[in-house]
């Protein structure tokens, strides 16, 4: 039964109704995860692949939006060069919290086919906390979308009022704090 | 480029350029110049309607560190009216200035920048001679073969400033040095 229904069956049953303020606002957030295009390479096309007809994000209430204000989730998709990270890390200090940030292909989880390069961030976790990597060369839509839904488990798990996001503390993978 | 097309161009080149050193090499006619006597060749060739280059199609620098003369430009010049193309080539030493070529062909702009960033030759006379690719304060020049694959800086972000930051390389895993084999 959807969330819609169940408010329905309850206020004609009997007149008010009892639910978890965590699912309510966790059921809210994932269902309209606005990602900040931030498309540096090849897997930008995947992403577009993924955000057109067929794969289509719409359905999942995502809505690609060009500025980082209307943003709760950042997808770095490609790679991410040293001249790139001030910036990619100041587009990430103006989105709005709750965010967060998904890792899309080995440029991005780890410099990949540039490690060994003189230019590339070795993994943009160095630059801000990665919630989702989500693995492949680039990866495909599927793998893309599948993503998508790990992060949805993801924020469906988190205590929404008592973990608080932006509690000081907070560290995540290689010492970026939140 | 035909046979005979490059037949004719060679003869024509050995009749207006008798004391230049040119190659035939593959399918294609080398010119080799040097900075004193760049801009007025390459001037030739561009304004002669026999020759009539008036596209320079790329530029590019290499890096021979064997060499008594390390570093060389390679100019790629094509007529479209000729339908004809001839390379260029230039050999220096470090630090050695060359003219631009700006004032015949325009487009050379962003490839002497590029040239200059990646392989430290000078050019005289380019009207921006600014880096165009890296970092914005970038120290070193990439594309030479005794620069260390992995570069010298690494970025990350440092929460206590609140800021992105350099810091001297740490690679986790073992340098590759491809290149070691050309140095010796």
């Amino acid at each position: 039964m959807g969330v819609i229904e169940e408010v329905q069956q309850g206020v004609a049953d009997r007149g008010f109704m009892l639910a978890s303020a965590d699912k309510l606002v966790n059921w809210a957030r994932t269902c309209s995860m606005w990602p900040m295009t931030f498309g540096l390479a090849c897997c930008a096309v995947e992403m577009m692949q993924a955000g057109a007809s067929r794969y289509d994000l719409d359905r999942f209430g995502i809505v690609f939006r060009g500025s980082p204000r209307q943003s709760d989730v950042m997808i770095v998709a490609g790679t991410l060069t040293n001249k790139m990270a001030p910036a990619l890390r100041k587009l990430y200090d103006q989105m709005p919290e709750p965010r967060w940030v998904i890792s899309m292909g080995s440029c991005a989880n780890g410099g990949g086919y540039y490690h060994h390069g003189y230019s590339v961030v070795r993994g943009c976790d160095t630059i801000v906390p990665v919630d989702i990597f989500i693995p492949g060369c680039p990866p495909t839509a599927e793998a893309f979308l599948y993503g998508i839904l790990q992060l949805h488990k993801k924020i469906h798990r988190t205590n929404t009022l008592y973990s608080g996001w932006g509690a000081s503390g907070v560290t995540q993978s290689r010492g970026v704090k939140v | 480029m035909t046979k005979d097309k490059l037949d004719h161009l060679e003869q024509l080149v050995a009749s207006r350029f008798p004391d230049l050193e040119r190659v035939r090499l593959a399918d294609a006619l080398i010119l080799r110049l040097t900075p004193a006597n760049l801009l007025a060749t390459m001037g030739q060739l561009r304004d002669d309607p026999e020759f009539n280059f008036t596209q320079m199609m790329d530029l590019a620098g290499v890096h021979y560190p064997n060499r008594k003369q390390p570093l060389e430009l390679v100019y790629q010049l094509l007529s479209v009216h000729k339908h004809h193309r001839l390379r260029v080539k230039v050999a220096l030493e470090e630090g050695m200035p060359v003219p631009s070529v700006t004032p015949l062909w325009w487009c050379a702009d962003w490839y002497e920048r590029e040239a200059y960033e990646m392989f430290g030759i000078l050019f005289s006379g380019h009207p921006d001679l600014r880096r165009l690719l890296t970092d914005y304060d970038f120290e070193g020049f990439p594309l030479r073969k005794d620069f260390p694959l992995n570069g010298l800086i690494e970025v990350r972000y440092d929460p206590t400033q609140g800021r992105v930051v350099r810091q001297p390389i740490q690679m986790v895993h073992p340098d590759r040095e491809p290149y070691q084999a050309n140095l010796s």
